[in-house]
């Protein structure tokens, strides 16, 4: 072990010790894993939360943010997880299945996936598989998120989720909506395993609903994209709860299999997406895009590691961010191509308009490239609206407000429609337009 | 309908005197056509009877169905009925024409007190009026003006001109960048619009525009002024003898 310095422990690092000592002989899971999770604590009890002279939070200071940590939410109640289901509305009339995960724990009474087996898709609870054998195994993460603190905690105070597992050859007839249900203030931990296989595809919308108060909400979602598959995610992170927010997916990609996603934020004080996106199969894709709104003084952080670590993998990032008053956006992407990795294409895009003069966006692409056959570019602009845009809609009798909401709109749909899904596009957009009329 | 009184103007950010004391007064139905040399004040007066920020009314006034135009913003003048027809119209990337024109067509109707078009009712319409034009769907799903050519740009402002039915079409080289054919197409849509209520102020470099659409007067903008005004055989003079005796006049 290295030698470190003891650092004096926050108000939040202090709780955090002290809780996961007090529920840590009711946490699931076989012996292995229960080492995992004391050694997954023991960082950050040497390190700390994550802070700004850590070079991968350097601008999403998480133990500045944390004051406090509160205590992890306990089981849900289903009539308590069904209420605030249907205050939520969250993609309305669309056709799908629907997975609970309640105060960070699968909630089968309320998830609706009549005909979901019979299609070929296998559903079970997260913390059943952990308490098998080779549960353990359910914990990895990639070698290029390190020891990350965010997913350290993940996995010292994990309460469950879900796994997914879509059969080889399987076209899923409608997108699976995996939502996280928060029924009572306190942190929400959850873990979720999705596993495309063969051939298959899948749509998955991931959605949150309910007030966690101060408490974080901590999930981590494990890809599996295996070969010829497809796996297309739409993740909402939504609603005003001050607690940080904190999502990280960890992507594998096989051999002629596609994976796209969209992260769309509007509204957390401290929202931070993290995606580890490998490709592991040759002639894969992977499309990753952003569409983030922040206003007052919230922290929105979208940090990502492509890594090409086969050859004639392409990977494409397009971010789009809109920031008002004293806002602060961050884009970090790197993308990693490994020496024989020849014949990777990639291409970073990272877009922020400011509407407010104080708004702030820390752009970051880095490339890292080994081989010397690739393609790899990367872009970043901020800017304001353009005047004569606005000029000329108004010149055409539309009042300012409405005409900076056009603009507005127009920006972050590019985004939006470059990502295709036709069933969440007029959602997504109505958002934009609900958190411009706030 | 249309008075303008003694109007000089700036540039807003340098101070570079523009207009330097424009008299015109325009009648409902006429046809006026504003021609000089480059650099002679003709844009900038368009912009500012649009009400664009970029430039400062130092002195004079602009008087509008009875209104002062300069008090009034951008879009309270586009419903007030004052239509600029860009001679560079903006892409803006993202916003489908076709849902541009409904957003324009239906703020004038809010701001007139009219209830809001139905879909099928501004389908139709749009059709209607696009046919004329030349305008594909193709086009009207695109987002506006981005990858057009530049006949579809001045098709494209012309068929807003005409959804939008303003009482005053200022024209600004909408001849510029122009083929023959895209030329009669556009002159054809805007001729369409003349009427007895509706003025027209169409601003040009050439006389070949007004062969198409012929004005009731000609005046003649030098260094901020009007330095001379005629009938419609004034532009074919100064096509002939170019503007090089008003320039030194002025």
């Amino acid at each position: 072990m290295n030698m470190s310095i003891p650092i004096n422990h926050t108000q939040a690092e202090t709780e955090i010790l002290s809780r996961f000592d007090a529920i840590k002989s009711g946490l699931v899971g076989s012996e292995a894993v229960s080492t995992l999770r004391e050694e997954a604590l023991e960082e950050i009890k040497t390190k700390g939360l994550p802070h700004k002279r850590v070079e991968e939070y350097k601008y999403s200071d998480l133990r500045a943010y944390m004051k406090s940590a509160a205590a992890i939410a306990g089981e849900a109640d289903p009539d308590a997880v069904a209420s605030v289901l249907n205050d939520a509305g969250n993609f309305g009339a669309l056709e799908r299945y629907r997975v609970v995960v309640a105060n960070g724990r699968f909630v089968p009474e309320v998830s609706d996936v009549d005909g979901l087996a019979a299609e070929g898709v296998d559903l079970g609870d997260f913390n059943d598989l952990l308490a098998c054998e080779n549960g353990v195994d359910l914990l990895g993460s990639p070698k290029s998120a390190g020891s990350d603190a965010t997913i350290a905690l993940n996995t010292a105070f994990v309460q469950g989720g879900v796994v997914i597992t879509v059969r080889e050859g399987v076209d899923v007839s409608k997108p699976i909506e995996l939502v996280h249900v928060a029924t009572e203030q306190g942190a929400q931990v959850a873990r979720n395993r999705i596993a495309v296989s063969k051939g298959a595809k899948l749509k998955v919308l991931e959605t949150f609903a309910g007030d966690a108060g101060n408490g974080e909400i901590n999930v981590v979602f494990d890809y599996d994209v295996a070969d010829e598959a497809l796996l297309s995610v739409t993740r909402l992170i939504v609603g005003q709860s001050a607690g940080a927010r904190l999502f990280t997916s960890l992507a594998r990609i096989g051999e002629k299999a596609e994976f796209k996603t969209l992260g769309f934020m509007a509204g957390p004080a401290f929202a931070r997406n993290q995606q580890f996106v490998a490709f592991e199969g040759e002639h894969s894709e992977a499309k990753l895009f952003g569409v983030t709104m922040a206003r007052d003084t919230a922290l929105a952080d979208h940090t990502l590691i492509v890594d090409h670590a086969v050859p004639n993998c392409n990977s494409r990032e397009f971010f789009k961010t809109v920031l008002d008053d004293r806002a602060k956006g961050v884009y970090q992407g790197r993308i990693n191509v490994a020496q024989h990795a020849q014949k990777s294409d990639g291409e970073m895009m990272t877009q922020a308009l400011l509407l407010g003069e104080d708004a702030e966006m820390a752009n970051k692409p880095e490339l890292e490239i080994f081989a010397d056959d690739v393609l790899c570019a990367h872009g970043a602009t901020s800017g304001q609206i353009d005047e004569d845009l606005l000029f000329y809609l108004r010149a055409r009798g539309i009042p300012e407000a409405e005409a900076r909401t056009l603009l507005v709109l127009a920006f972050l749909s590019e985004a939006i429609e470059e990502f295709g899904e036709e069933d969440v596009t007029e959602e997504l957009e109505t958002r934009v337009r609900n958190w411009l009329a706030a | 309908m249309l008075e303008i009184k003694n109007l000089h103007a700036r540039i807003a950010e340098d101070g570079t005197e523009i207009l330097r004391g424009i008299d015109l007064k325009v009648n409902a139905g006429e046809i006026h056509a504003i021609m000089g040399p480059n650099g002679s004040g003709k844009s900038t007066l368009s912009y500012i009877l649009a009400g664009k920020e970029d430039y400062e009314v130092t002195e004079g006034e602009i008087i509008f169905h009875g209104e002062n135009l300069l008090d009034m913003e951008a879009d309270e003048r586009a419903v007030a009925g004052v239509f600029l027809a860009f001679q560079y119209p903006i892409e803006i990337p993202g916003v489908a024409t076709m849902e541009f024109l409904k957003t324009a067509l239906n703020a004038q109707r809010k701001a007139k007190g009219k209830a809001e078009l139905s879909i099928p009712d501004f389908m139709k319409l749009v059709k209607e009026k696009a046919g004329d034009l030349n305008v594909t769907m193709d086009m009207l799903k695109r987002p506006l003006n981005v990858g057009f050519s530049g006949g579809e740009k001045k098709r494209a402002e012309i068929l807003q001109m005409s959804l939008l039915e303003p009482s005053l079409c200022v024209l600004d080289e909408t001849d510029s960048g122009l083929d023959i054919d895209a030329l009669r197409i556009v002159s054809e849509g805007v001729n369409k619009l003349r009427s007895p209520e509706r003025a027209m102020v169409v601003i040009t470099h050439y006389q070949r525009l007004l062969d198409h659409i012929i004005p009731d007067v000609v005046h003649v903008l030098s260094k901020g002024k009007i330095v001379k005004t005629g009938g419609k055989e004034l532009a074919l003079e100064l096509e002939k003898n170019g503007y090089a005796d008003f320039i030194e006049a002025a």
